[in-house]
């Protein structure tokens, strides 16, 4: 039984400058945790800034420390590949909040020399841009070329372009939203209340205690887990297929292959993940919404945007449907701002962002090469 | 590159577009127009179009255009969001052509609006001897998968804006991919450009 996630070390840096919050909070001192590939031009123009998505991390295209399991988005970061690394210069940094290097609740609080736990100030997707911004400034970059994003990652892209038009040239955003809808926000309260309901959890403050809340997050990830697919997906995959057995059992066990499926998600999520970056980095995708600051006008939070924006939706996704790209593409509309947008076919739902898919590449290769 | 030469209409309409204008060419498909204006006339350039195929192509190329039905997504457009609005053989795929025409001058003052000619002559002769919905050079495909679903003749479209109190800034007409004189144009033209504005 998994008591805490195994120690590794991570390519990461401590910024000399505070991150303020949107909460008010400061971090003093933060850790980004990154990694880089492919050269950065003498130019310094050669940047693409990859933001990842909820549960994964900046091993974008580099072995998982914890897991072995090659790059989430390996096949499309590599040399001569859609974002191609020998071309240039592509930056992943682990989101602040999260587990995987950069700060969060499972980091050492300088004041007190123990996990913060439950202490660690709330992050929002702002937070975790200007945490982005500063490692760029530390590693002298002032423009990118791109910024990139599925999911979580899409909400960073855009609030990058939100709130340092300067810096980006265009901004690539797939399958995510302007704002967390309630039924995401939903979703993201049950997997909470699970990890939160589960005792070993012991209000956050578990690291010493050799125990972690594997049920709770185990939970949350199988509920979390079902969102990411269709069931379209799900019925050619698993169907009313049963697990390693000719009949039922009349009991409770995992009888049907989704469930089997399911549980094996949620298991082995435990060992690569924090519960507590998972209550945090929930939180700052609930809190999201771009639109806020403007009373609800998103057209104004992209108002002349030099920004080159192309979107991308599937229409088996109903966690980011394509009505949340088309009401971003209508604001970039209203603001002048320039941008395209498609609807790619796929029967993945919302994970059909991780998955291959070659008509995705060939936009995402064609937007990052648009103009050159 | 060299691009290929424009589709006749389209490189009409391409001459009578000024430099720099703001202009988005509703029913772009893979911005072959687009891609010409942007390059030949440094127009700002957006496209809508419905096939996501074509959209992939056009984002490729590094246009900015965006995956929609004209009938449904004109609505996204604010009031005189662009100088000039493009309709290129797509009025009669359109459920409510009329209300297309009203979108395209509600978001630009003026529009270029193209269509084959369904009075052309060829047309007449082969509902009249043939009996059967025409299958022509323009309107290459069966009646019963054709996406046009409004067939529109030069008359047609003049009574339209004329009952809307559009006015009409110029008209040309193609035949054989040449252009052919007023005189007779409702027999002659296989295909109408015009450009309307409002009054």
């Amino acid at each position: 039984m998994a008591t805490r996630l195994q120690p590794v070390p991570h390519n990461q840096i401590e910024l000399n400058r505070p991150l303020a919050l949107d909460s008010g909070a400061v971090l003093a001192r933060p850790t980004i945790a990154f990694e880089a590939y492919g050269p950065l031009n003498a130019a310094r123009s050669n940047a693409i800034l990859i933001c990842h998505a909820l549960t994964m991390d900046q091993y974008v295209a580099s072995t998982h420390p914890l897991t072995g399991k090659p790059g989430w988005w390996s096949k499309v970061v590599r040399p001569g590949g859609v974002i191609d690394t020998d071309r240039y210069h592509v930056i992943c940094a682990n989101v602040i909040g999260s587990c995987l290097g950069s700060s969060g609740p499972a980091s050492i609080d300088p004041a007190t020399g123990s996990p913060y736990a439950m202490a660690f100030p709330v992050v929002t997707v702002g937070d975790m841009v200007r945490a982005q911004a500063m490692l760029l400034d530390h590693l002298g970059i002032e423009r990118l070329h791109a910024v990139i994003g599925g999911s979580m990652g899409g909400m960073q892209a855009l609030a990058w372009a939100a709130h340092y038009p300067g810096r980006v040239e265009r901004a690539l955003v797939i399958a995510s939203a302007a704002r967390h809808s309630a039924q995401n926000i939903a979703f993201h309260e049950v997997g909470r209340q699970a990890i939160m309901a589960d005792p070993d959890w012991q209000g956050g403050d578990y690291y010493a205690s050799g125990r972690v809340p594997v049920k709770g997050l185990s939970v949350a990830r199988m509920a979390a887990h079902i969102t990411y697919l269709s069931e379209a997906g799900l019925t050619e995959k698993f169907g009313r297929q049963l697990q390693d057995r000719d009949a039922k059992t009349f009991g409770f066990d995992a009888d049907f292959q989704i469930e089997s499926y399911l549980r094996h998600q949620g298991i082995s999520f435990v060992d690569r993940f924090d519960a507590n970056s998972y209550l945090y980095i929930t939180r700052a995708m609930d809190y999201f919404d771009l639109a806020d600051p403007h009373g609800g006008r998103l057209a104004d939070a992209f108002r002349h945007s030099p920004v080159r924006f192309g979107l991308v939706s599937f229409d088996s996704d109903w966690l980011y449907p394509t009505a949340e790209s088309r009401r971003i593409v209508q604001a970039l509309h209203g603001a002048g701002a320039q941008a395209s947008f498609v609807e790619l076919s796929s029967p993945f739902g919302h994970d059909a962002f991780l998955l291959d898919s070659p008509e995705m590449w060939r936009l995402m290769a064609g937007f990052v090469e648009a103009g050159l | 590159m060299s691009a290929p030469p424009l589709r006749p209409d389209l490189a009409l309409i391409a001459a009578q577009v000024p430099a720099g204008a703001r202009v988005l060419d509703v029913g772009c498909g893979d911005g072959t127009l687009m891609a010409a204006l942007r390059d030949d006339k440094s127009t700002d350039v957006r496209g809508l179009e419905i096939d996501p195929a074509n959209v992939a192509a056009a984002m490729e190329r590094g246009l900015a255009v965006v995956q929609g039905d004209a009938d449904r997504d004109l609505a996204d457009y604010p009031d005189d969001s662009f100088d000039i609005a493009i309709l290129s053989q797509t009025l009669q795929t359109s459920h409510r052509p009329d209300r297309i025409v009203d979108q395209l001058l509600r978001i630009a003052p003026r529009a270029f609006v193209s269509f084959p000619n369904f009075a052309h002559w060829r047309i007449r002769l082969a509902l009249l001897w043939g009996g059967r919905m025409p299958v022509t050079r323009l309107l290459p495909v069966a009646w019963y998968e054709t996406p046009n679903i409004h067939h529109v003749t030069v008359s047609d479209f003049r009574d339209l804006v004329r009952a809307k109190g559009i006015r009409v800034e110029a008209v040309w007409y193609l035949s054989g991919d040449q252009p052919t004189g007023d005189a007779a144009a409702s027999w002659r033209a296989e295909h109408a450009i015009f450009l309307i504005a409002r009054s």
